[in-house]
């Protein structure tokens, strides 16, 4: 029993000083002095526009990878096509990419001298340094949540139900909406909350494409360290704050969320 | 086929814009600056002078701000800025070459530089480590604190200050470049701008910091304990701005540059760190003048100082970060 | 069929768009130079010196993960005590905290103010403790499903014939987990040799000394020198696509044996 006492006290004191004391640090400085500084910084605009394109950003990736992820889980999971693993294997891609790496990606291609930029900006269009870019940048980032949580479900729910529709006759959408979607839903939801929460905190890849354009193309992360390099700790303890009790929802979500045989 | 793929791409970016209903163009009485790090405090005073004049009367500001060369990269690459504002003149002249600022941008009798300081020493308040000048930084154990050299204008203006010191005081090229080797020996940490390393001096990292007057006096108005001294022989440091030819508003941003020389801009300069470059409004403020101050003319100027300093292959400070690191 | 056809194209389109495309533009820049220059560029001491560290310290990352993250998978399974959902819900803290968030943090606890008197900023230790930090899920959360479906009873049966509990771990427990250590593991150092946010604030961003590959490459790119930022990039991804095709390759070998 001792050595287990010992095991319990060497992981605990591991997460202790590595998660749970830094981050009750930050909030123990943000609300030491009572909880009138905090709203003061976070109803500054530039803090709330910061939050609105964050939240913006993390929207359309989330709803353009929900769509992409559960057609992507099916093209995978269903359909039997040379290069499928391939396919299968560029999915996890984004998780292996460096964040900084993902900007100059966007650049390049997207850049007033990039593949695509260049004809862009004959219609007028600037897509890096504006939303678009950070649009961009949090959608890659964000992408293989929903096709690896649904992949495994669709995998293990099998294609008896779907087959009896289609036998009964029911066209191939209807069989989606009724049968596939609604046996789905879980590995779907999951996969949301984490698209969710990987999107409203990237900071690297944004950073390189956002142009730090305060209250206008400042995500709620590189305000955090805007306000970090202009002296107002208080204002960057309150947007990590912000950011901190969204993670914490997030979590919280994942625990009701998780399938219960957890493939990661 | 690149027109076919650039259709599709037209498509997402379509639906994001649509997606997000936020205005992507500000209007035409909105001023978007880019600058580099440091003088954002100045411009908030700055600014709001301009709101208050007729020409600036329901201007909107926008702003950017960021190290020295990115800002500069991030024009070029089609940051839609209307005025920018940079830590030195290599930073200006790439927009000059992209077509973005116009060549006689220095045309006016400040050459285009709107602020001016000088590289000082940044210490803990009382200074503890008895630090009076240059040769105080090579003493062993000092801790010294400075942006790299790689990102950030203000760094390169250090290295210059560092080196011509010695030259200042009768030293060779060679006693110089073997100062600036000893200097960053003692270097702990070199962040990415000037106000970053700021960030980490305050932060109680480092005994010393080479850094902008202007820097020395924010950090001490904002309430940390520091002080500067100013070297004996320094560099003088030359801020240029300008209006871009790209910009949604011209106009409106050459009012807004020829604002910055008026005796209100440049009081408020004054007030804020910087040293006006208006004589008559620098006659306003008693900054201690070093016993000798150089300039980057003294280097043949930047194009020649940052070939022979900072080039990336061969450069004399390049080659120096490189021994400190122990590859020869 | 066509339906497949049609779900397959467009998922292509946007994986493309949004992913392979750029992508593809790293690598062409980085080669566009001819082999030679990218040879140089990712040989010059700065960037050899960033890669290094990079390395060591996401190998250093791994090998800590490895074991903290199995024994806390461990305490959470088999060991019980009050809050231990608690704990459990918080293994997934760093994975929902915004990196530059985790940065600040860490700067504010281990760095130069520290109120606990440790003060690990701007040290390549530093380096560490932040990629700790943000890949503590991946080892914990693959050994955990594994040991709860393992069955006690071969342990028992062992300890019934007078194996040590040592004995047991090593033989019995540990050829299990194996698998999912391993692939924990190799995410673990996938999203260590790229991580960016974290590491940020808190490491000082010295050359030869704190400067991790991301961070080089930022500067290249603020720098202007974006062949040489592509190089380093692609140097980066080659490695970690590297560590998650071994990955598959070998669970898909340890699936085999399984089945």
């Amino acid at each position: 029993m001792k050595a287990r006492l010992a095991l319990r006290s060497v992981a605990l004191g591991y997460l202790g000083f590595l998660i749970i004391l830094p981050v009750a640090t930050v909030f123990w400085l943000t609300f030491r002095d009572g909880l009138g500084p905090f709203w003061s910084s976070v109803a500054e605009p530039a803090a709330l526009n910061a939050f609105r394109i964050t939240v913006l950003a993390a929207l359309v990736a989330v709803v353009a990878n929900t769509a992409f992820g559960i057609l992507c889980a099916i093209v995978l999971v269903r359909h039997d096509f040379p290069g499928k693993r391939l396919l299968s294997a560029l999915v996890d891609l984004p998780l292996a990419v460096s964040p900084v790496v993902v900007g100059l990606a966007l650049i390049l291609v997207y850049g007033t001298y990039g593949w695509f930029g260049s004809h862009l900006a004959e219609y007028g269009i600037r897509i890096i340094f504006s939303l678009p870019g950070i649009i961009l940048a949090t959608v890659f980032v964000s992408l293989p949540f929903v096709v690896r949580e649904v992949a495994p479900v669709l995998r293990e729910i099998g294609t008896e139900q779907e087959q009896a529709a289609a036998t009964l006759g029911a066209s191939s959408w209807q069989t989606f909406w009724r049968i596939t979607l609604p046996s789905i839903r879980p590995g779907v939801a999951y996969g949301v909350v984490l698209t969710t929460a990987k999107a409203l905190g990237e900071f690297g890849a944004v950073a390189v494409v956002s142009g730090r354009i305060i209250g206008r193309t400042q995500t709620l992360t590189l305000h955090v360290e805007d306000r970090f390099q202009a002296f107002d700790m208080t204002g960057a303890y309150a947007a990590s704050v912000v950011l901190a009790l969204l993670a914490l929802g997030t979590l919280f979500a994942m625990n009701l969320l998780r399938p219960k045989e957890e493939k990661t | 086929m690149l027109r076919l793929a650039s259709a599709i791409a037209l498509f997402i970016t379509g639906f994001s814009v649509f997606g997000c209903g936020v205005a992507l163009s500000g209007g035409d009485r909105v001023l978007l600056l880019a600058a580099y790090s440091t003088p954002r405090e100045a411009y908030a005073e700055v600014m709001d002078a301009f709101q208050r004049t007729e020409w600036g009367r329901g201007v909107e500001f926008e702003m950017s701000y960021g190290a020295s060369g990115e800002q500069s990269r991030a024009v070029e690459a089609g940051l839609p800025a209307d005025v920018v504002g940079f830590s030195l003149e290599p930073d200006m002249r790439r927009l000059v070459e992209a077509g973005v600022v116009a060549e006689d941008w220095d045309g006016n009798e400040y050459r285009g530089m709107v602020t001016n300081s000088v590289v000082v020493l940044v210490v803990r308040r009382g200074n503890p480590e008895g630090i009076r000048g240059w040769e105080d930084l090579i003493r062993p154990g000092v801790d010294v604190i400075t942006p790299s050299p790689a990102t950030s204008g203000g760094a390169k203006w250090n290295v210059l200050a560092a080196y011509g010191a010695q030259l200042a005081r009768g030293g060779s090229e060679e006693e110089a470049a073997e100062y600036v080797r000893r200097l960053f020996e003692n270097v702990s940490v070199q962040d990415k701008s000037a106000r970053e390393s700021l960030q980490t001096f305050v932060g109680g990292k480092g005994d010393v910091m080479i850094a902008y007057e202007s820097e020395a006096i924010i950090a001490r108005e904002m309430g940390y304990d520091v002080e500067y001294v100013v070297p004996e022989a320094t560099i003088l440091i030359e801020n240029p701005y300008a209006v871009t030819e790209t910009g949604e508003n011209p106009e409106k941003a050459r009012e807004f540059l020829e604002f910055l020389y008026s005796p209100e801009a440049q009081r408020i300069f004054g007030e804020e760190g910087y040293r006006p470059v208006v004589p008559e409004i620098r006659a306003e403020f008693d900054y201690p003048e070093p016993e000798k101050l150089f300039t980057i003319e003294d280097f043949g100027g930047w194009e020649a100082a940052d070939e022979r300093f900072f080039d990336p292959e061969d450069g004399i400070v390049t080659q120096i970060l490189r021994e400190a690191g122990g590859v020869r | 069929m066509s339906g497949g056809m049609l779900g397959r194209g467009v998922a292509i389109t946007y994986l493309s768009l949004v992913v392979l495309i750029p992508l593809a533009a790293v690598a062409w820049a980085s080669g566009e130079g001819g082999p030679g220059e990218f040879w140089s560029a990712v040989t010059t001491p700065e960037a050899l010196s960033a890669l290094r560290l990079t390395f060591g310290a996401a190998l250093a990352v791994v090998a800590i993960n490895a074991a903290m993250g199995t024994l806390i998978a461990w305490v959470l399974v088999r060991d019980s005590f009050r809050g231990r959902g608690l704990v459990n819900s918080i293994i997934d803290l760093p994975f929902a905290l915004p990196t530059i968030v985790a940065s600040l943090t860490l700067l504010v606890l281990y760095g130069p103010g520290s109120p606990v008197g440790i003060d690990v900023a701007y040290s390549p230790v530093a380096v560490v403790v932040a990629l700790l930090f943000v890949t503590l899920p991946f080892v914990v959360r693959a050994v955990q499903p594994v040991l709860m479906e393992l069955d006690t009873d071969m342990e028992e049966a062992a300890a019934s014939l007078g194996a040590g509990r040592f004995t047991i771990f090593r033989r019995i427990i540990l050829p299990n987990l194996a698998p999912a250590i391993f692939s924990g593991a190799g995410l673990s150092f996938a999203r260590s040799i790229g991580e960016f946010g974290a590491v940020v604030l808190v490491t000082g961003n010295i050359p030869f000394e704190t400067q991790v590959a991301s961070v080089y490459i930022f500067g290249r790119i603020e720098g202007g020198d974006i062949p040489a930022a592509a190089a380093v990039s692609v140097v980066l991804l080659a490695f970690s696509l590297l560590a998650l095709v071994g990955m598959n390759v070998l669970q898909g070998r340890w699936l085999r044996h399984e089945g």
